[in-house]
């Protein structure tokens, strides 16, 4: 199958669905089934363009000269709409045990906006250019909101306005300026490998104008303006692992790495020096959020400030402008991604089955939910960067890259970041393992097979990818 | 038939109008009115067509009699984007007006009405196709003078139309005298009105303190009929106690004449060599521009009445096009165009559908909207949209105008200026977002009245808002016009579209 056929499958898939989840809104069975199978399509789609070589493109229409919505997958595009890709039915899957385990209303709703924010954030995957991007990168904001506000109560509401002030004003404001700049400078946003700017732009304003796109990419969550992510952990729990893993924060460290690859090429800000800020930045977001992290004991909570400080991970990869260290951040989007929907999915299987949300309330619980507490061991390790786990290359090759560009301090700060993992992430095992009971459980009483099965596959994921490393690793040159 | 077009333009609505006032009958009246606009939105179709394809400037001699004797219509690249706006505006307009007309004027001067709103587009469409300064004085006030009668009458409605005419008038006359007094020196300097041959003879006499302060008087009268910061206090209590209908027309087509009028005395006679222009004119508009731009959007962002509010935002949105104007180039020039037209889409959408829930409730408040996304629902959606259209968002026209003003400015260098005249467009967030907020985020308040809409209410405002997408998604055609209509004021230097 050609790369076009591919690229209008990817997009279209999502689309379909929520027309039919429309559809068959009185059959719910239906409804949901068709949602999980045309994501095991697309899933296999996602796969088929990952093998194609790059070089095809599709565009919708020109606006005016030079402003174009175009989708032209190179690597980077192709690695994320593999981990979407994957992860979508997985998750959709997971969705219908939750949705009805929990009793939450409104499914139909629910599962529209679901595929919807899929279709853009495949969009933001396959994106050619920035206008391209930024498009979907909206649509993806408002897509979300009303699965954010799902439960329509007052803390959803205020989380919401929280969610959609933070990340569309920081889009209007500061990404748009710079999409605006980046095309009044270059004549063109197209994403080239090596970037665009490079002789376009005096080295003077490089620090400000990717400070632009870094605060203005409200979803890669880079402190101070990662607010809305917490705040919107009121919502249901696949949505938060939509959130954290597949779609949202995922498109904001993506959209930051693509931007420093292709908009600013790695060489230009590696001479330039341009970047050197960013390091700083996000060694401040990767140890904040980690201790604030330990600071949470409600279980969403936690989990969302670990991501907040994995994002800076990702950021970090891209601010270190090294080859090696865009790949292993390149790599830490399929990492992360695997090992946090793991842990979003093991926290959703508590609340359905137990109605817990408190760590402190979750003593001796893995006795109960072997499979669940097994999965989330084996995710929370990854993300700890133990081998051998997929997050152990990606930790690996950031700190090659940082080696590479002379920022011994990165070394420690990853090195602390780790530990501070290990104390936070572990609690949570260790209580659910080894400390006695908080609650009388008879036997064992674990989560829906609808839910156990996604969330086991996304923990033995996360083993696989160790081993597929080559497969998954993206060469930026050097 | 087809060479008469240029005249028939102006003359259709000008006839059209006393026939309008002796009608009786509120639905003869609207008609007539109707088909003349529509037959005017259609001539300036043709009229834009064929300059484009032709790619000359038509001329058009009055009587046969030629330049500069007689009085000749232009339609150049220029004059032939603006046309279409004007002309269009008026005619959605007017469809529009049947239902807001029948709700806020009295029967008995539905006559009246039409009459006034005839002659206000045909001076507006005058204004842009005469090729003579006296002449553009002329249409001046004949639009000016029969929109200050329907500015007053909105009162009865809201008694607050009668000062806010009045205002109007006064200030409106100010500006006007300025402008005159211009003419008149130049008049003396040269002995000529007609465009084209001032544009031939002022370079003769460009050191004179006279041409100096012509240019000074005719700039300075303009300001005011286009309200640019700070002298455009008449504008916002006329705009909103002025009739739906009125407003609706006005915000869309008033104040963008008079900016193509300062685009053609200025770039057109003076020209972008004229002494003192791009070092005094450019800087001051550019000055002027960028704190009305500022000072429009702040004040929109506390006002909760909606007319008001967007009133506000219009003097912001008008400051755009003065600092396209100010960037002094071919690009600057081009945005201004661009602006032009995508923001007469976007305010005619939104006072269309404001208009229609000012004429259901009384008044368009933040409080009306309160929960209003429920009740109307596809109403609210096309001021969402015209909404995002002002911040300039992808997808929408105010996106296009917006990246072309930004690269004219960063053409120049001027970095602090893009960042500002960049902060300034997206704090309309700001004002959007209450909106946003009022209506979908909150809920209906209890005893609140009763919103409802009908197609007929909220397809003229949706005609605008699919405009305002189409060009938004679909620019390319406007580009090329825009910058067209650029280089008939400064030749292409600097790069293409």
């Amino acid at each position: 199958m050609s790369a076009e056929t591919l690229i209008y499958m990817l997009l279209g898939l999502p689309l379909l669905a929520s027309a039919l989840v429309l559809l068959f809104r009185h059959q719910p069975n239906l409804r949901d089934g068709q949602a999980v199978g045309l994501g095991v399509v697309s899933a296999w789609a996602a796969f088929q363009l990952y093998l194609l070589p790059t070089g095809a493109s599709v565009t919708l229409v020109a606006l005016a000269p030079g402003l174009t919505l175009s989708f032209t997958p190179e690597p980077l595009g192709k690695l994320f709409a593999l981990v979407a890709g994957t992860l979508w039915p997985l998750a959709t899957l997971y969705t219908i045990g939750y949705m009805r385990g929990a009793k939450e209303k409104n499914h139909t709703r629910f599962m529209f906006f679901y595929a919807i924010a899929i279709h853009a954030t495949m969009g933001i995957a396959l994106s050619g250019n920035l206008l391209t991007l930024f498009v979907f990168y909206e649509m993806l904001t408002f897509s979300t909101y009303p699965l954010v506000t799902h439960k329509g109560d007052e803390a959803a509401l205020k989380a919401g306005r929280v969610y959609l002030g933070i990340l569309v004003s920081s889009s209007i404001v500061f990404l748009l300026f710079g999409v605006i700049g980046v095309w009044a400078l270059a004549g063109t946003l197209d994403f080239v490998s090596g970037g665009i700017l490079a002789g376009k732009i005096d080295p003077f304003y490089v620090p400000a104008l990717l400070a632009l796109f870094a605060f203005g990419i409200g979803k890669a969550a880079l402190m101070p303006l990662h607010r809305w992510l917490p705040a919107a952990m009121v919502a249901p729990t696949p949505v938060s692992a939509l959130l954290h893993a597949v779609a949202v924060v995922k498109a904001g460290v993506f959209t930051v790495l693509k931007v420093s690859v292709y908009i600013f090429g790695i060489d230009f800000l590696q001479q330039t020096g341009g970047s050197d800020w960013l390091v700083w930045a996000a060694s401040f977001s990767i140890l904040a959020a980690s201790i604030v992290a330990m600071t949470k004991t409600n279980l969403k909570a936690r989990l969302a400030y670990s991501t907040v400080s994995q994002l800076g991970y990702i950021v970090m990869g891209a601010a270190l402008a090294t080859p090696l260290a865009a790949s292993g951040a390149a790599l830490h989007i399929a990492a992360h991604g695997a090992g946090k929907i793991t842990l979003f999915f093991c926290a959703g299987a508590i609340y359905v089955a137990h109605h817990l949300t408190d760590i402190k309330d979750m003593n001796g619980l893995g006795r109960t939910m072997p499979i669940t507490y097994g999965a989330f061991a084996l995710a929370a390790l990854s993300i700890m960067g133990v081998p051998p786990l997929a997050g152990a290359w990606s930790k690996f090759m950031l700190m090659g890259g940082a080696l590479d560009n002379g920022y011994l301090v990165v070394l420690g700060v990853l090195m602390v970041s780790s530990l501070l993992n290990l104390v936070y992430l572990g609690e949570i095992i260790l209580r659910g393992f080894f400390a006695s009971p908080s609650h009388k459980w008879d036997g064992v009483q674990e989560a829906p097979l609808a839910m156990l099965i996604p969330l086991s596959i996304t923990a033995l994921l996360s083993l696989l990818l160790f081993f597929t490393v080559d497969f998954l690793m993206i060469d930026f040159g050097g | 038939m087809m060479q008469h077009l240029p005249i028939l333009q102006v003359l259709l609505p000008l006839l059209a109008a006393p026939f309008a006032a002796l009608l009786r009958g509120r639905e003869l009246a609207w008609g007539l009115t109707f088909l003349t606009t529509g037959a005017a939105f259609l001539i300036s179709i043709a009229l834009f067509l064929e300059q484009r394809a032709l790619g000359t400037t038509l001329v058009y001699e009055l009587g046969n009699w030629a330049a500069p004797i007689g009085i000749v219509y232009v339609i150049d690249a220029a004059s032939a984007l603006v046309l279409p706006v004007i002309s269009g505006i008026g005619f959605i307009a007017t469809l529009a007006a049947r239902q807001l007309v029948a709700a806020e004027i009295d029967r008995r001067d539905h006559g009246l009405f039409y009459a006034a709103w005839l002659l206000t587009i045909a001076g507006m469409l005058g204004q842009v196709t005469t090729g003579d300064a006296f002449n553009i004085f002329v249409f001046l006030e004949i639009s000016s003078l029969s929109a200050y009668a329907l500015v007053a009458m909105g009162s009865g409605r809201d008694r607050r139309a009668l000062p806010a005419a009045f205002n109007y008038l006064i200030l409106g006359t100010v500006g006007a005298t300025f402008y005159v007094i211009g003419i008149g020196l130049l008049y003396m300097l040269t002995g000529t009105l007609n465009l084209a041959d001032l544009a031939e003879r002022l370079p003769q006499v460009e050191e004179t303190r006279a041409a100096f302060t012509a240019m000074a008087f005719i700039a300075l009268g303009l300001f005011l009929k286009m309200a640019l910061f700070p002298l455009h206090f008449w504008l916002v209590p006329a705009y909103a106690h002025a009739p739906s209908a009125v407003t609706a027309l006005m915000a869309s087509t008033a104040t963008k004449v008079s900016v193509y009028v300062l685009i053609r005395l200025i770039f057109g006679v003076f020209g972008i060599e004229f002494p003192g222009l791009v070092d005094g004119v450019g800087l001051l508009v550019l000055t002027l521009g960028i704190a009305g731009a500022f000072v429009g959007t702040l004040a929109a962002i506390v006002e909760t009445d909606l007319k008001k509010l967007f009133a506000q935002s219009s003097i912001a949105q008008l400051g755009y096009m003065a600092i396209g104007i100010g960037a002094m180039s071919a690009t600057g020039l081009a945005a201004a165009f661009l602006h032009l037209f995508n923001h007469a889409l976007m305010k005619g959408a939104l006072f269309l559908a404001i208009g229609m829930i000012a004429a259901q409730a009384g008044r368009a408040t933040m409080g009306t909207l309160q929960g209003a996304g429920k009740q109307i629902p596809i109403t609210m959606t096309a001021i969402l949209f015209g909404g995002l259209a002002l911040i300039g968002v992808p997808l929408t026209a105010g996106f296009i105008s917006k990246v072309y003003l930004i690269r004219a400015l960063l053409e120049q260098d001027f970095w602090l200026l893009a960042g500002l005249t960049f902060v300034s467009s997206a704090l309309a967030l700001a004002y959007v977002w209450k909106i946003i907020e009022a209506a979908w985020l909150r809920p209906r308040p209890e005893g609140a009245p009763e919103l409802s809409e009908t197609p007929s209410q909220y397809m003229p405002a949706w005609i605008m808002v699919i405009a305002t997408l189409g060009f938004g998604i679909y620019a390319t055609p406007l580009v090329d016009a825009a910058f067209a209509a650029a280089h008939v004021f400064i030749p292409a230097t600097v790069g293409a579209p």
